[in-house]
């Protein structure tokens, strides 16, 4: 919040402004970029660090192999979070503000698993987002979309003993920015998540289904392999809907492998 | 097994969502010691836009399990977040760790930024600790990069180390088994 409050810096600058730069040549080079060898990853599905048409990648990226290391110490045990630290009433984006938000309420719910497959209990999810317009809060957002005096667009929960997180908010907006000219992200959610070992931090962003911008946002196509790119896009569910009242969104999130034995697992059972 | 959901960039827009009052002071200023760098991109520019967390044991080698991080209560939780400022440098008020298990104590770090897709691993290690010469990752590394991995101590105590994405002085980035 501090760093958002600092009105009328200006030394935000906003992502490059390639004004020349066509969707025909960024769709070219992800095309290309999918066709070739590799890239630097993290892990395997991941992004490729080196995705050149995410101009803001170039200079931000390691050049140099990733070392294998073994997790030890503190490496092993992620924070921990409690009721001290998050109100029940922060997975409610649509009341914080006073009133009520424009735009189109929804219900965004599903359990986060570690990579095998387990639930991740009582851990902390923390969300930010556009509004409808697609506009952030952010002192740093320059879209001339309209700002919402009832929408921050923030929200945090603890999952619950299966691994449940479930937060109540406004469906976002697409929004343009300056990767190239008349680029727009696709609607999306931002996620942040943790597991039970600090290795398995995970920051993200979740989409929605059938979004016509997949194709072209770079962001979104860092991720090579088509399937993986699927597990970011969220399903409709019905049965998550509120008659009258929301449309229900369903979006699981798995993190990597922990690397406690079983028999540490059960302990901490 | 289910398949992992893959990273994303944490973008240009986290600074309202994901800093909090509080989030680098693992104890209270003035009481511990600063752990402090500068983040900078492969041109050798600071990033202004990255934020930085740590994880780690207490002094005497701890590594605590509480809760506490977001309203920390005077409650120490071995966890901090810094969003880097417009110079491009984290700091943290803290301990030092404590060695856990004999190991060579270090700090765990996680690194977000605009322009990186995915989210960095490294650690920073505490200077001048007898147990650094047995430590696997150093041992495995040539002496630029260990020396790239171990934070330089000051005259005040307190611990420094600029973070490299890219270029000549990269920072040494870290996978886990568990990230196969
Ligand atoms: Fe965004």
């Amino acid at each position: 919040m501090a760093d958002a409050a600092r009105g009328g810096d200006d030394w935000l600058v906003n992502e490059p402004v390639a004004p020349e730069l066509a969707q025909e040549q960024i769709s070219a080079e992800i095309a290309a970029a999918h066709a070739g060898p590799g890239g630097v990853r993290v892990e395997p599905s991941g992004p490729a660090l080196d995705f050149a048409p995410y101009r803001s990648s170039l200079l931000r990226f390691p050049t140099k192999d990733l070392r294998q290391a073994d997790p030890e110490g503190a490496e092993l045990l992620a924070p921990v979070f409690g009721e001290h630290d998050v109100d029940p009433l922060e997975a409610d984006l649509t009341i914080q503000a006073g009133g009520e938000p424009l735009g189109e309420r929804i219900l965004v719910a599903g359990r986060v698993l570690d990579g095998d497959g387990r639930p991740v209990r009582d851990q902390l999810v923390e969300i930010w987002q556009a509004n409808a317009s697609g506009r952030y809060i952010h002192q740093r957002d320059q879209h001339p979309a309209p700002i919402d005096p009832n929408f921050t667009g923030v929200g945090r929960c603890l999952t619950d003993a299966d691994g449940n997180y479930s937060f109540t908010t406004i469906k976002p907006g697409p929004y343009p920015w300056r990767n190239h000219r008349n680029a727009w992200r696709p609607a999306h959610i931002h996620f942040s998540l943790f597991g039970t070992d600090f290795t398995q931090r995970l920051v993200t962003q979740m989409y929605f289904p059938g979004d016509p911008l997949f194709g072209l946002d770079p962001i979104f196509q860092s991720i090579s392999d088509p399937a993986a790119r699927e597990r970011l896009i969220a399903t409709y569910e019905h049965d998550l809907s509120q008659h009258e009242w929301l449309l229900g969104y369903r979006w699981d999130i798995v993190l990597t492998g922990s690397h406690a034995t079983p028999l540490e697992d059960e302990d901490h059972a | 097994m289910p398949e992992r959901t893959p990273g994303q960039t944490v973008g240009p827009f986290f600074h309202y969502a994901l800093p909090y009052d509080g989030d680098r002071e693992l104890v209270a200023p003035g009481t511990g010691i600063r752990l402090h760098g500068i983040v900078y991109d492969g041109a050798g520019s600071p990033v202004p836009d990255a934020l930085i967390e740590i994880r780690q044991a207490d002094a005497a080698g701890v590594v605590p399990v509480v809760p506490g991080s977001l309203v920390r209560n005077g409650v120490f939780t071995g966890w901090g977040r810094c969003a880097t400022d417009r110079v491009g440098e984290y700091w943290f008020s803290t301990v030092e760790p404590g060695a856990v298990d004999g190991g060579a104590p270090f700090f765990a770090v996680t690194v977000f930024a605009r322009g990186l897709l995915d989210r960095l691993f490294t650690r920073i290690y505490v200077p001048d600790h007898p147990a650094l010469t047995n430590d696997r990752l150093l041992a495995s590394l040539d002496a630029d990069d260990r020396a790239r991995l171990i934070a330089t101590r000051g005259a005040d105590g307190s611990l420094q180390l600029d973070l490299h994405l890219q270029g000549d002085n990269q920072s040494v980035f870290l996978t886990y088994p568990g990230h196969k």
